[in-house]
Protein backbone atom coordinates (compact mmCIF):
# COMPACT_ATOMS: atom_id res chain seq x y z
CA UNK A 1 0.00 0.00 0.00
CA UNK A 2 1.66 3.63 -1.12
CA UNK A 3 0.72 6.19 0.95
CA UNK A 4 0.60 10.28 -0.69
CA UNK A 5 1.88 12.87 2.20
CA UNK A 6 2.15 16.95 1.66
CA UNK A 7 4.25 18.51 3.45
CA UNK A 8 2.23 21.90 4.48
CA UNK A 9 2.81 24.80 6.74
CA UNK A 10 0.89 27.74 5.48
CA UNK A 11 3.59 30.91 6.83
CA UNK A 12 6.98 30.01 5.00
CA UNK A 13 10.51 29.56 6.67
CA UNK A 14 9.09 27.07 9.28
CA UNK A 15 10.92 23.79 7.70
CA UNK A 16 8.39 22.18 5.00
CA UNK A 17 11.47 21.42 2.71
CA UNK A 18 13.36 20.17 5.21
CA UNK A 19 10.85 18.19 6.56
CA UNK A 20 10.30 16.62 3.43
CA UNK A 21 13.81 15.87 3.04
CA UNK A 22 14.50 14.08 6.25
CA UNK A 23 11.23 12.13 6.25
CA UNK A 24 12.26 11.45 2.89
CA UNK A 25 16.14 10.19 4.08
CA UNK A 26 14.27 8.64 7.15
CA UNK A 27 11.86 6.63 4.85
CA UNK A 28 14.56 5.49 2.55
CA UNK A 29 17.18 4.52 5.21
CA UNK A 30 14.07 1.66 6.38
CA UNK A 31 14.09 0.32 2.88
CA UNK A 32 10.98 1.87 1.62
CA UNK A 33 10.89 3.62 -1.95
CA UNK A 34 10.58 6.66 -1.90
CA UNK A 35 9.49 10.30 -4.30
CA UNK A 36 9.68 13.56 -3.29
CA UNK A 37 7.67 16.34 -5.39
CA UNK A 38 8.87 19.92 -4.99
CA UNK A 39 5.80 21.85 -6.09
CA UNK A 40 7.23 25.46 -5.14
CA UNK A 41 7.63 26.15 -8.62
CA UNK A 42 9.56 29.26 -9.15
CA UNK A 43 10.87 28.79 -5.89
CA UNK A 44 12.43 25.27 -5.53
CA UNK A 45 14.53 24.76 -3.06
CA UNK A 46 14.25 20.35 -2.35
CA UNK A 47 17.01 19.91 -4.43
CA UNK A 48 19.52 22.07 -2.39
CA UNK A 49 18.78 20.22 0.52
CA UNK A 50 19.00 16.76 -0.85
CA UNK A 51 22.52 17.89 -2.38
CA UNK A 52 20.76 16.71 -5.73
CA UNK A 53 21.39 20.16 -7.53
CA UNK A 54 23.62 19.44 -10.25
CA UNK A 55 21.96 16.43 -11.39
CA UNK A 56 18.85 18.26 -12.37
CA UNK A 57 17.83 17.25 -16.42
CA UNK A 58 13.58 17.33 -16.27
CA UNK A 59 11.43 18.82 -14.11
CA UNK A 60 7.46 18.27 -12.68
CA UNK A 61 6.22 21.08 -15.31
CA UNK A 62 8.18 18.71 -18.06
CA UNK A 63 6.30 15.62 -16.78
CA UNK A 64 3.00 17.43 -16.40
CA UNK A 65 2.65 18.95 -20.01
CA UNK A 66 3.82 15.31 -21.27
CA UNK A 67 7.44 16.23 -22.58
CA UNK A 68 9.50 13.28 -20.80
CA UNK A 69 7.49 10.24 -18.71
CA UNK A 70 8.06 10.95 -15.38
CA UNK A 71 10.83 8.06 -14.97
CA UNK A 72 12.96 10.03 -17.02
CA UNK A 73 12.66 13.40 -14.74
CA UNK A 74 13.78 11.78 -11.41
CA UNK A 75 16.91 12.17 -9.73
CA UNK A 76 17.92 8.95 -7.46
CA UNK A 77 19.83 10.32 -4.32
CA UNK A 78 23.38 9.59 -3.89
CA UNK A 79 23.47 7.74 -1.32
CA UNK A 80 20.21 6.52 -0.23
CA UNK A 81 19.27 4.49 -3.71
CA UNK A 82 15.39 3.77 -3.02
CA UNK A 83 14.81 7.48 -3.00
CA UNK A 84 14.09 10.09 -5.48
CA UNK A 85 13.53 13.60 -6.16
CA UNK A 86 10.93 14.88 -8.70
CA UNK A 87 12.32 18.87 -8.68
CA UNK A 88 10.03 21.62 -10.51
CA UNK A 89 11.04 24.04 -12.60
CA UNK A 90 12.94 27.01 -11.08
CA UNK A 91 11.51 29.70 -14.11
CA UNK A 92 8.29 28.74 -14.48
CA UNK A 93 5.14 29.89 -11.81
CA UNK A 94 2.56 28.17 -9.78
CA UNK A 95 0.51 28.50 -12.31
CA UNK A 96 2.23 25.50 -14.57
CA UNK A 97 1.01 22.80 -12.63
CA UNK A 98 -2.86 22.06 -11.71
CA UNK A 99 -4.89 20.07 -9.66
CA UNK A 100 -5.34 17.55 -11.99
CA UNK A 101 -2.12 16.92 -13.14
CA UNK A 102 -0.75 16.16 -9.93
CA UNK A 103 -3.52 13.72 -9.71
CA UNK A 104 -2.86 11.52 -12.44
CA UNK A 105 0.62 11.86 -11.08
CA UNK A 106 0.91 10.74 -8.36
CA UNK A 107 -2.13 7.91 -8.87
CA UNK A 108 0.97 6.68 -11.51
CA UNK A 109 3.71 6.89 -9.00
CA UNK A 110 1.80 5.47 -5.97
CA UNK A 111 2.13 1.90 -8.19
CA UNK A 112 6.04 2.40 -8.16
CA UNK A 113 6.47 3.99 -4.85
CA UNK A 114 5.50 3.03 -1.02
CA UNK A 115 5.74 6.88 0.02
CA UNK A 116 5.12 9.86 -2.62
CA UNK A 117 5.79 12.84 -0.52
CA UNK A 118 4.83 16.25 -1.75
CA UNK A 119 6.60 19.81 -0.57
CA UNK A 120 3.99 21.96 -0.74
CA UNK A 121 4.74 25.59 -1.17
CA UNK A 122 3.62 28.60 1.52
CA UNK A 123 0.70 30.36 1.38
CA UNK A 124 -3.08 29.11 0.89
CA UNK A 125 -3.44 30.31 -2.89
CA UNK A 126 -3.47 27.94 -6.15
CA UNK A 127 -0.29 26.48 -5.33
CA UNK A 128 -1.30 25.38 -1.90
CA UNK A 129 -4.10 23.64 -3.50
CA UNK A 130 -2.83 22.04 -5.97
CA UNK A 131 0.00 20.54 -3.81
CA UNK A 132 -2.64 18.98 -1.37
CA UNK A 133 -5.21 18.05 -4.21
CA UNK A 134 -3.52 13.97 -4.03
CA UNK A 135 -3.19 13.72 -0.68
CA UNK A 136 -4.33 11.13 1.40
CA UNK A 137 -2.27 12.23 4.69
CA UNK A 138 -1.13 16.10 5.56
CA UNK A 139 1.84 16.69 7.72
CA UNK A 140 1.53 20.59 9.03
CA UNK A 141 4.83 21.97 10.28
CA UNK A 142 4.50 24.89 12.94
CA UNK A 143 6.79 26.65 14.99
CA UNK A 144 6.41 27.91 18.37
CA UNK A 145 5.28 31.45 17.19
CA UNK A 146 1.92 33.29 17.31
CA UNK A 147 2.11 34.37 13.47
CA UNK A 148 3.29 30.32 12.47
CA UNK A 149 0.40 29.13 14.89
CA UNK A 150 -2.07 31.09 13.35
CA UNK A 151 -0.99 29.91 9.90
CA UNK A 152 -0.80 26.55 10.80
CA UNK A 153 -5.05 26.76 12.28
CA UNK A 154 -5.64 28.33 8.59
CA UNK A 155 -3.99 25.27 6.66
CA UNK A 156 -5.88 23.01 8.77
CA UNK A 157 -8.92 24.52 8.05
CA UNK A 158 -8.79 24.68 4.56
CA UNK A 159 -7.48 21.40 4.48
CA UNK A 160 -10.88 19.82 6.15
CA UNK A 161 -12.75 21.82 3.40
CA UNK A 162 -10.68 20.03 0.82
CA UNK A 163 -11.66 16.80 2.91
CA UNK A 164 -8.29 16.19 3.86
CA UNK A 165 -8.97 14.63 7.36
CA UNK A 166 -6.18 12.81 7.80
CA UNK A 167 -3.75 15.78 9.21
CA UNK A 168 -0.43 15.34 11.67
CA UNK A 169 1.00 18.13 13.37
CA UNK A 170 5.11 18.91 13.81
CA UNK A 171 6.46 21.58 15.70
CA UNK A 172 9.78 22.71 14.95
CA UNK A 173 12.37 24.78 16.19
CA UNK A 174 11.40 24.27 19.75
CA UNK A 175 14.24 25.98 22.15
CA UNK A 176 14.62 24.36 25.19
CA UNK A 177 16.19 26.91 27.49
CA UNK A 178 13.52 29.30 26.47
CA UNK A 179 10.47 26.73 27.14
CA UNK A 180 12.17 26.14 30.60
CA UNK A 181 11.81 29.87 31.14
CA UNK A 182 8.38 29.71 30.40
CA UNK A 183 8.64 32.12 27.31
CA UNK A 184 8.06 29.82 24.61
CA UNK A 185 4.74 27.66 23.71
CA UNK A 186 5.08 23.88 24.21
CA UNK A 187 4.03 21.07 21.49
CA UNK A 188 1.14 20.32 24.55
CA UNK A 189 0.15 24.03 24.42
CA UNK A 190 0.37 24.31 20.43
CA UNK A 191 -1.72 20.66 20.42
CA UNK A 192 -4.31 21.90 22.73
CA UNK A 193 -4.88 25.15 20.38
CA UNK A 194 -5.04 23.30 17.27
CA UNK A 195 -6.50 19.99 18.64
CA UNK A 196 -4.79 18.21 16.21
CA UNK A 197 -2.78 14.71 16.13
CA UNK A 198 1.18 15.81 16.81
CA UNK A 199 3.74 13.15 15.79
CA UNK A 200 6.66 15.01 16.51
CA UNK A 201 8.53 18.23 18.14
CA UNK A 202 11.81 19.33 17.05
CA UNK A 203 14.45 20.93 19.47
CA UNK A 204 16.08 23.85 17.40
CA UNK A 205 19.54 22.07 16.49
CA UNK A 206 22.30 24.15 15.08
CA UNK A 207 23.13 20.26 12.98
CA UNK A 208 19.79 21.45 11.04
CA UNK A 209 21.95 24.42 9.44
CA UNK A 210 25.28 22.91 8.95
CA UNK A 211 23.87 19.69 7.36
CA UNK A 212 21.53 22.13 5.24
CA UNK A 213 24.63 23.89 4.07
CA UNK A 214 26.22 20.36 3.31
CA UNK A 215 22.98 19.32 1.34
CA UNK A 216 23.00 16.26 3.80
CA UNK A 217 19.55 15.94 5.74
CA UNK A 218 20.19 16.08 9.64
CA UNK A 219 18.53 12.69 9.96
CA UNK A 220 22.07 11.12 9.20
CA UNK A 221 23.91 12.42 12.15
CA UNK A 222 23.67 10.34 14.86
CA UNK A 223 24.62 13.16 17.41
CA UNK A 224 21.52 15.14 16.82
CA UNK A 225 18.68 16.16 18.45
CA UNK A 226 16.65 17.20 15.43
CA UNK A 227 17.71 14.09 13.76
CA UNK A 228 16.74 11.94 16.52
CA UNK A 229 13.32 13.31 16.37
CA UNK A 230 12.44 13.27 12.90
CA UNK A 231 13.74 9.61 13.17
CA UNK A 232 10.75 9.42 15.69
CA UNK A 233 8.21 11.32 13.31
CA UNK A 234 9.08 8.62 10.53
CA UNK A 235 8.59 5.64 12.76
CA UNK A 236 5.36 7.37 14.09
CA UNK A 237 3.98 7.91 10.45
CA UNK A 238 5.09 4.23 9.79
CA UNK A 239 2.24 3.31 12.87
CA UNK A 240 5.17 2.67 15.97
CA UNK A 241 3.98 3.95 19.61
CA UNK A 242 7.03 6.25 20.61
CA UNK A 243 7.40 8.18 23.10
CA UNK A 244 8.16 12.33 23.15
CA UNK A 245 11.64 12.77 23.74
CA UNK A 246 11.67 15.21 26.69
CA UNK A 247 12.85 18.81 25.52
CA UNK A 248 15.43 19.55 28.20
CA UNK A 249 18.05 22.59 27.56
CA UNK A 250 21.59 20.82 26.38
CA UNK A 251 23.87 19.62 29.31
CA UNK A 252 27.34 20.06 29.08
CA UNK A 253 28.06 16.38 28.57
CA UNK A 254 26.10 17.15 25.28
CA UNK A 255 27.95 20.01 24.46
CA UNK A 256 31.40 17.76 24.69
CA UNK A 257 29.80 15.42 23.14
CA UNK A 258 29.70 17.43 20.21
CA UNK A 259 32.64 18.79 20.30
CA UNK A 260 34.25 15.41 19.83
CA UNK A 261 31.71 13.80 17.21
CA UNK A 262 31.42 10.95 19.81
CA UNK B 1 15.03 45.27 35.25
CA UNK B 2 11.94 45.24 37.25
CA UNK B 3 10.99 42.48 36.11
CA UNK B 4 14.26 40.56 36.95
CA UNK B 5 13.35 41.98 40.71
CA UNK B 6 10.21 40.69 40.51
CA UNK B 7 11.31 37.89 39.30
CA UNK B 8 13.52 37.20 42.79
CA UNK B 9 10.88 37.62 44.75
CA UNK B 10 8.90 35.32 43.17
CA UNK B 11 6.07 38.05 42.17
CA UNK B 12 6.45 37.60 37.96
CA UNK B 13 3.97 38.90 35.54
CA UNK B 14 2.76 36.60 33.44
CA UNK B 15 5.05 34.94 31.34
CA UNK B 16 5.14 35.62 26.97
CA UNK B 17 4.12 32.12 26.90
CA UNK B 18 1.25 32.55 28.75
CA UNK B 19 0.26 35.80 26.99
CA UNK B 20 1.37 34.37 23.54
CA UNK B 21 -1.41 31.24 24.73
CA UNK B 22 -3.87 33.86 25.27
CA UNK B 23 -3.50 36.05 22.22
CA UNK B 24 -3.81 33.11 19.99
CA UNK B 25 -6.83 31.76 21.34
CA UNK B 26 -9.11 34.69 21.07
CA UNK B 27 -7.83 35.84 17.40
CA UNK B 28 -8.36 31.89 16.33
CA UNK B 29 -12.50 32.20 17.29
CA UNK B 30 -12.45 35.36 14.73
CA UNK B 31 -10.04 33.12 12.35
CA UNK B 32 -11.86 30.19 12.42
CA UNK B 33 -15.70 31.83 12.66
CA UNK B 34 -14.44 34.03 9.79
CA UNK B 35 -16.41 37.08 11.77
CA UNK B 36 -15.16 39.98 9.90
CA UNK B 37 -16.21 43.43 11.66
CA UNK B 38 -18.87 43.99 8.82
CA UNK B 39 -20.65 40.65 10.09
CA UNK B 40 -20.20 41.88 13.94
CA UNK B 41 -22.11 44.96 12.49
CA UNK B 42 -25.00 42.57 11.17
CA UNK B 43 -25.32 40.60 14.42
CA UNK B 44 -25.14 44.16 16.26
CA UNK B 45 -28.02 45.12 14.27
CA UNK B 46 -29.82 42.19 14.83
CA UNK B 47 -29.71 42.28 18.54
CA UNK B 48 -30.93 45.94 18.81
CA UNK B 49 -33.78 44.50 16.89
CA UNK B 50 -34.59 42.32 19.53
CA UNK B 51 -33.76 43.84 22.25
CA UNK B 52 -35.93 47.11 20.96
CA UNK B 53 -38.52 44.94 21.95
CA UNK B 54 -38.48 45.43 25.10
CA UNK B 55 -36.70 48.11 26.46
CA UNK B 56 -35.44 51.71 24.73
CA UNK B 57 -31.59 51.03 24.70
CA UNK B 58 -28.58 53.37 23.74
CA UNK B 59 -27.55 52.25 20.77
CA UNK B 60 -24.56 54.09 20.14
CA UNK B 61 -22.75 53.16 23.82
CA UNK B 62 -23.50 49.89 22.86
CA UNK B 63 -20.21 47.97 22.79
CA UNK B 64 -20.18 43.71 21.10
CA UNK B 65 -16.92 41.79 21.40
CA UNK B 66 -15.37 38.30 22.02
CA UNK B 67 -12.95 37.81 25.26
CA UNK B 68 -11.57 35.36 26.73
CA UNK B 69 -11.75 34.12 30.41
CA UNK B 70 -9.21 31.89 31.73
CA UNK B 71 -9.94 28.55 29.30
CA UNK B 72 -13.75 29.92 27.98
CA UNK B 73 -14.22 32.33 25.10
CA UNK B 74 -17.30 34.28 25.49
CA UNK B 75 -19.53 37.16 23.06
CA UNK B 76 -20.15 39.80 25.82
CA UNK B 77 -22.44 42.62 25.01
CA UNK B 78 -22.65 46.03 27.10
CA UNK B 79 -26.04 47.29 26.36
CA UNK B 80 -27.11 50.21 28.47
CA UNK B 81 -30.78 50.34 28.53
CA UNK B 82 -32.62 53.95 28.93
CA UNK B 83 -36.10 52.98 29.77
CA UNK B 84 -37.68 49.69 29.95
CA UNK B 85 -40.72 49.56 27.88
CA UNK B 86 -44.16 48.73 29.93
CA UNK B 87 -45.79 45.20 28.61
CA UNK B 88 -48.46 46.75 26.97
CA UNK B 89 -45.57 48.23 24.83
CA UNK B 90 -44.40 45.14 23.48
CA UNK B 91 -44.33 43.77 20.37
CA UNK B 92 -44.84 40.43 19.54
Amino acid sequence: MSEIIVVTSGKGGVGKTTTTANLGVGFAARGKKVVLIDTDTGLRNLDLLLGLENRIMYDLIDVTEGRVPYKKALVRHKRHESLYLLPTSQTKDKSAVNAQQINSLCSELAKDFDYVIIDCPAGIEQGFQTAISAADTAVVVTIPEISAVRDADKIIGELGRAEKDNIKLIVNRIRPDMVKKGDMLTMDDIDEILSIDCIGQIPDDELVVTSTNRGEPVITNPVSSAGKAYKNIVGRLCGENIPFMEIVPEGFFDKFKKIFKM
Amino acid sequence: MLDAIMKIFGKESKSSKDIARERLRLVLVHDRANISPQLMEVLKDDMIKVISNYMEINERDMEVAFTNDNSSVALVANIPIERMKHSAEFRK
